[in-house]
């Protein structure tokens, strides 16, 4: 059946599409260009209509055990916004950690087919896609987390050939079925179980004698030499450390050209100024990303009310805890894996140190030159929910409605950040490269994010209203993979969305070592820490789809 | 998954999950043995108790006549489209089986809640006004060098705890690991499999479990550098509580074990909430942390499931069509002594002994084929038990790992899951 969606303005930046008038055509599930005279069986007259491809998140934390300890212990929150089931939808609740199928149409509603999870601990892998698999609608997949599982860090401190370091990232990622690897306080969450409260770049681990650095050179390598496409993404030392931008500025030095994703780096851009040594340094770290071709990122913006903080940084996690709001939190040590840490907090305008955590955010985005190498994350649920999208694009399109923002916030903080000097104005264009064809090249995701012949027909199509908060938070259409699923903001359609994995080669024998180990010291067996692809396809509720890794290297 | 050998031509199964209580251990061995099932390696008495239990396969019945599963469904689905507010209790079964009650409880408007809820409800009052400090089951096995267990009597709920956790001899972190001190805080707690080469003293501080909290807020008060007055803390001499303090503090890694439903007298969430306060304290100068066992009956699976879908860990009402949670009102025991519900819709699947409070409700029996319910069910559907009949997966008791359950016989049982969808389908 052929679908047509006459005369809107597309943007497709992946072929540099800027608002040209294109009729887009779909034919099973896929854009397609047909032979002239085809005969259309359905037609969408979309004249005026901005068209982009889905939204894709590249960066929100939607599934796994700190996404449901955050979930059981905010009833609170969830009472302020309950939703009843339909004939379509099941019920749910929603605001800073929605119910897993509420996430999944908030995302749809919104005009997004894809987000990932950034924090899929190994041990937990099997629970993060069970609740992915009940995230409705759109695609997801996951960064499994190394860096400070005992495993890799006793290769690291025993020398182990590189080749071995190589094969255990690999067969981590087949193990857990993730995308990509993400690295979170390289280190420091081991260190944090052996009573290390702080981690620099170059100081030792306490007891493998690693550094963060050595850490972090080792992933980004091995992840280059597989081929996997997403760099190392990276949630640094210093999280929120006052000072913090200098380890981030080494962390980009230290990183010796090879690629790397800084994550919501507008928690790593804190200066010492002022009389509460706090201030901005979002001006140095724009420049080293600006000059840095090899680094990309994601800001991470903080917006202002309740939310919950749920990381794997337990160390960061348990000073933050100080701040909790309500006052309750959780800090885990877990399975000689991984931690984490779930703070509930509120940021609020008045506050000077908030105000300037959402103006820090801001400056990155205005100062950053490249949107191929900036997405646009609130770091769900950590900076604020993901449901301010729509809000935070209008921050960023619309120069008059920041300054009446900025009239609201806590007056000083402005002084210690650039952003009120600031005039960029980000266009359509600029905005369908940070929310969807930029995060699809940066995870390999083939076509997807874009909108050329061959591509998923994951559509979105917009009213161009020049409030684009409006605009953003209600598309009138919605495709996935060529099906209706959304109009005029409302769900018409619920599907399955698949999980996207990539599965760099790996030589078997490491199997060698790894069986011991879990035979010794692990309480999973190592045939049941490793996730069949039966258990997330599970009798059709879920699909797999494999992205292509490039050729290994040695 | 795990491998498959074929032994004397019969299946043999290794590394097995075990989902008869809430620690799920995984390394089984399981062979055939006559018409059933034989644990031959790393069993326990739940494990074989639940995996050589004879397969059972009885008809499903509707008032106590036998009939076919399609007319069981049918007169479950007429049930409770009838009901003003059934109750969907029980739970005892896999997470595709709480995702199927959840669905199923959300179209007909009713309430869910799990049948060991009260024990886990100890606990959620304290994630949901304080929270705490916790740690895994790899990590203690591996970290830990001072155990205390709080009240718990942990070998009663979990045979192989101590064997796995406690007791192994290999170590991550060093090949001649450092012998561990076990502190019981309790009575009558059942020490004997705290045994082996890394055990180094066995403390017994023997006290009721209502004054653990007790013993719990004066060490609180130590750490904060506060003089306690008088001979004796909760009815024990003063210096036996020094003692204890002065053991976690000097502690690289201190563990302390409670199991909610070892806990079973009132406001024991306080007691949680003590023995949390005084893990998180201590952390701001040394290591330490929170274990909390159970999760018997698939209560773990069940409150995961829960929170995720509809953001409450259980006593949930879809009553109106959108999640309600009140953890007082919607508690299956008291709608049920109360008589506000006019229906139960009782699950399963693992012990034919978790049998619903005696009420004079209607009830939808979907069970472990030998179960016994006291009066006779309007509908009764036998179904698989995950692990054994059909494959599955469940959550562990520290909420972080969960593990793959394997089909290990055929049978004509249905799965829970499937019974549940049926229904609903029906409704």
């Amino acid at each position: 059946m052929l679908i047509k969606l006459t005369g809107g303005k597309v943007y497709d930046p992946e072929h540099g599409v800027d608002g040209e008038v294109r009729d887009i055509f779909i034919e099973n599930g896929r854009i397609v260009s047909p032979e002239p005279n085809a005969r259309v069986a359905h037609e969408y007259p979309v004249h005026g209509k901005v068209i982009m491809a889905g939204g894709i998140d590249p960066h929100s934390h939607i599934g796994g055990g700190k996404m449901t300890i955050a979930r059981t212990m905010l009833p609170e929150d969830h009472m302020a916004d309950p939703v009843a089931r339909t004939d379509l939808t099941r019920a749910g609740v929603g605001h800073a950690v929605p119910s897993t199928m509420l996430t999944g149409y908030r995302y749809a509603e919104m005009g997004y087919t894809a987000a990932f999870e950034p924090a899929m601990l190994p041990a937990n892998a099997r629970q993060a896609h069970m609740e992915m698999a009940d995230t409705s609608i759109i695609d997801k997949g996951a960064f499994v987390m190394l860096g400070s599982d005992d495993f890799f860090l006793r290769q690291l401190a025993g020398k182990k050939d590189f080749s071995a370091i190589k094969d255990y990232i690999a067969w981590t990622m087949h193990a857990a079925q993730a995308i990509a690897v993400k690295v979170v306080n390289p280190g420091g969450i081991s260190a944090f179980k052996f009573n290390q409260r702080k981690l620099d770049l170059n100081e030792k681990h306490v007891y493998y004698g690693v550094t963060p650095r050595d850490i972090i050179v080792n992933l980004a390598r091995g992840l280059k030499e597989l081929g996997v496409v997403h760099p190392l993404h990276i949630h640094g030392c210093n999280l929120g450390v006052p000072g913090g931008y200098e380890t981030t500025l080494d962390t980009i030095k230290g990183a010796e050209g090879l690629p790397i994703h800084l994550t919501h780096i507008q928690f790593h851009s804190y200066g010492t100024e002022g009389d509460l040594k706090f201030s901005s340094a979002a001006a140095p770290i724009a420049e080293a990303i600006n000059t840095n071709k090899n680094v990309s990122c994601d800001v991470g913006q903080v917006m202002f009310g309740q939310t919950c903080t749920a990381s794997g940084d337990s160390m960061r996690q348990f000073v933050t805890s100080r701040s909790a709001t309500p006052k309750k939190w959780v800090v885990m040590d877990i399975e000689c894996d991984a931690g984490c840490g779930v703070v509930p907090f509120k940021y609020r305008d008045k506050s000077f140190v908030n105000a300037l955590q959402w103006a820090i955010g801001l400056e990155l985005f205005l100062l950053i030159n490249d949107p191929w190498r900036l997405f646009l994350t609130t770091d769900h649920p950590n900076g604020g929910p993901f449901t301010w999208y729509p809000h935070l694009i209008r921050l960023l399109m619309d120069k008059s409605f920041r300054n009446d923002m900025m009239q609201k916030i806590n007056p000083d903080a402005l002084k210690y950040s650039t952003l009120a000097s600031l005039d960029r104005e980000y266009t359509l264009y600029e905005v369908a490269i940070m929310t969807r064809a930029g995060p699809a090249r940066s995870l390999g995701l083939k076509d997807r994010g874009h909108l050329g012949v061959g591509a998923w027909a994951d559509i979105t199509v917009y009213d161009d209203n020049p409030d684009r908060e409006a605009m953003f938070t209600k598309p009138d259409l919605l495709f996935k993979n060529g099906e209706l699923i959304v109009r005029n903001g409302k769900i018409v359609k619920v599907v399955n969305g698949a999980t996207h994995v990539a599965r760099p080669s790996y030589d078997p024998s490491i199997e060698k070592s790894l069986k011991p180990y879990f035979d010794d010291y692990i309480t999973v067996r190592m045939d049941n820490f490793r996730l069949s692809d039966d258990e997330i396809i599970n009798g059709g509720r879920g699909s797999l789809i494999i992205q292509p890794t490039r050729a290994r290297a040695a | 998954m795990a491998s498959e050998k074929s032994r004397n031509g019969a299946n043999h199964y290794e590394n097995v999950a075990c989902p008869f209580c809430g620690i799920l251990c995984d390394d089984l061995e399981i062979g055939p043995s006559g018409e059933g099932l034989k644990v031959l390696k790393n069993g326990c008495v739940k494990s074989v108790a639940g995996f050589e239990r004879p397969l059972r396969e009885p008809s499903p019945q509707v008032d106590g006549k036998d009939v076919s599963l399609d007319e069981a469904v049918a007169a479950a689905a007429r049930l409770i489209k009838e009901s003003r507010l059934p109750v969907f209790g029980g739970l005892g079964t896999d997470v595709d089986g709480i995702r199927a009650v959840m669905a199923l409880a959300e179209k007909g408007a009713g309430i869910v809640d799990h049948a060991l809820s009260e024990g886990q409800y100890r606990n959620f009052k304290v994630l949901q006004s304080s929270g705490w400090v916790l740690t895994t089951l790899t990590e203690a096995r591996n970290r830990a060098d001072l155990f205390i267990v709080a009240g718990a009597d942990v070998h009663e709920l979990h045979p192989r705890f101590f064997e796995r956790i406690v007791c192994n001899e290999a170590s991550m972190f060093s090949d001649n690991p450092p012998k561990r001190t076990v502190v019981f805080l309790g009575e009558n707690l059942d020490q004997s499999a705290v045994k082996g080469k890394r055990i180094g003293e066995v403390v017994t501080i023997p006290t009721k479990p209502e004054r653990i909290a007790e013993i719990l807020d004066a060490m609180r008060a130590m750490n904060k550098g506060a003089t306690i007055s008088g001979d004796t803390i909760a009815g024990l001499p003063r210096a036996t509580i020094e003692d204890l303090f002065a053991r976690c503090k000097g502690a690289n890694y201190g563990v302390i074990i409670w199991a909610p439903p070892s806990l079973a007298f009132p406001n024991a969430d306080l007691t949680v909430q003590a023995i949390s306060e005084f893990v998180k304290e201590i952390n701001l100068t040394t290591r330490f942390a929170g274990l909390s066992l159970g999760g018997n009956e698939g209560a773990t699976s069940a409150s995961a499931v829960c929170s995720w879908q509809s953001g409450f860990p259980l006593r949930v009402s879809f009553v109106s069509g959108a999640p309600d949670y009140d953890p007082e009102r919607y508690a299956a025991n008291r709608l049920l002594a109360a008589n506000e519900c006019d229906l139960l819709l009782w699950l399963t699947s693992f012990s034919p002994d978790l049998m619903p409070p005696e009420s004079d409700v209607p009830t939808i029996f979907i069970g472990q084929p030998g179960t016994k319910p006291s009066r006779t069910p309007k509908v009764f559907i036998p179904v698989g038990t995950p692990g054994v009949d059909h494959a599955g997966t469940m959550v562990r008791v520290d909420n972080v790992v969960s593990l793959p359950l394997r089909k290990l016989r055929d049978s004509k049982l249905p799965r829970a899951a499937d019974v549940l969808e049926k229904i609903e389908a029906a409704l």
